[in-house]
């Protein structure tokens, strides 16, 4: 690994205020799961990296305000498997977060650690975007709300400006009766990057389905009530999955997606 | 340089690190605990799993200073001196050791599983022994000493 400074400041307003001061030669440390895999091949060499561990805002947390689920930055897949709040009213994310890598990787990998390296595979993205999670990140501008929809570009490229920090997402909770699904498809069982996701919500005020692995971006398709076959027919035929990826051709993974996404529309329903 | 205390096996360590060296790089190069082995360096393989602050991590993937005001055991800290634990007798005694390298991280993350589920179903072993490979597979001799831990607990000292 390059060398590089390591900063561990112990509030918001500190963090915020050397994010803006060293811009992009800076990175934000997590989980480090995916970061240290990076800085260890050097596909990133930052000169600072802050670790936002120990920020009272960021510690894991999972609470409710009225309507609205707050899962704070710091927050583990572990912490999310395990909280009964979160199995009741968004049952497709505990599935998901308890697919991500092994115990160990899931005692370190973060929520929204996982929708900032933007991987068009990532577990936790589709149930976030079924479910209209919303990026909270702060900067020297203050904060600001992002839909999830609205923060992936595509594969590693966010709307997150530089200088910013996201310290939590926040999940709506669902106003009448809904239902919703997550399905994966990996080469083996186990411990594996995705080759497919899909998660679903059917609810009486409409159909929510999304995708990933199968393009630059997990991507979210809405339709109204009664809508989910036709939702699905439109993402098999919007998908571009990679011609090249080592993990599956793009045939089977879209003859899976149509799979994939029949059983997710039938465990849902 | 950065000074780091870290409690490691019951012992407190006070040191200095780069700040670009992993928990791992630290353990073995600076604490000479060797036990604890570096093998794909990128979280698949679980040769580097160490406890740190009471939940299994691979160290590979903590840097040093990140650990700083933590606890952290290794597979060095399972035995009490010379005797070993249940779980390392048994697998001495299944046969689940052929070269040894990935045993470490096996031990840490059976001895894991054990703290979070007295007597795990043989899903529930798999799952826990998930980020943990293997390459002479002895997933069989593991599971079974793991197993034999389990249903054997209430008559261990």
């Amino acid at each position: 690994m390059r060398r590089f400074e390591y900063a561990r400041p112990s509030t918001l307003a500190e963090a915020v205020a050397l994010l803006a001061q060293e811009g992009e030669r800076a990175k934000v440390l997590a989980g480090g799961t995916d970061l240290l895999i990076r800085l260890r091949d050097r596909t990133l060499g930052p000169a600072v990296v802050v670790d936002i561990k120990r920020i009272p805002e960021i510690a894991p947390a999972i609470t409710q305000d009225g309507a609205l689920v707050r899962i704070s930055a710091g927050t583990t897949m572990t912490t999310l498997v395990e909280s009964d709040l979160l199995r009741r009213s968004f049952p497709a994310l505990v599935e998901a977060a308890r697919y991500v890598g092994s115990v160990q990787i899931r005692n370190r990998a973060t929520l929204a650690g996982n929708q900032c390296n933007a991987s068009p595979a990532a577990d936790t993205a589709t149930p976030l975007l079924v479910y209209g999670a919303v990026v909270v990140a702060t900067g020297s501008g203050g904060e600001r709300r992002i839909s999830l929809d609205e923060f992936f570009v595509r594969s590693g490229v966010t709307t997150l400006e530089v200088g910013e920090l996201v310290t939590a997402i926040e999940l709506p909770l669902p106003s009448g009766a809904r239902r919703s699904a997550f399905q994966r498809r990996t080469r083996r069982r186990g411990h594996d990057l995705a080759s497919v996701t899909v998660s679903v919500v059917l609810a009486d005020d409409g159909v929510r389905l999304a995708y990933g692995s199968l393009g630059p971006r997990p991507r979210l398709i809405v339709g109204g009530p009664g809508s989910a076959e036709e939702l699905l027919e439109r993402a098999v035929s919007e998908a571009s999955p990679s011609p090249t990826s080592m993990r599956a051709g793009p045939e089977y993974r879209l003859a899976m997606l149509r799979v994939l996404g029949k059983r997710a529309i039938e465990a849902a329903a | 340089m950065t000074e780091i205390t870290l409690r490691v096996n019951d012992e407190m360590r006070s040191y200095s690190v780069e700040p670009h060296h992993t928990l791992l790089e630290s353990l073995r190069d600076d604490l000479a605990l060797t036990g604890t082995k570096e093998c794909c360096l990128v979280g698949e393989c679980g040769a580097c799993t160490v406890r740190l602050n009471g939940v299994i991590v691979d160290s590979c993937l903590v840097l040093a200073v990140e650990a700083d005001g933590g606890e952290v055991t290794t597979v060095e800290g399972l035995a009490w001196g010379d005797q070993l634990s249940a779980l390392q007798e048994a697998f001495l005694t299944r046969g689940a050791v052929q070269c040894g390298f990935c045993i470490p991280g096996q031990l840490m993350a059976a001895d894991d599983l054990l703290r979070r589920v007295s007597h795990p179903a043989h899903d529930e072993i798999e799952e826990g022994l998930a980020g943990n490979l293997c390459r002479c597979g002895c997933y069989y001799q593991i599971f079974d000493a793991v197993e034999s831990v389990a249903v054997g607990s209430g008559e261990q000292p």
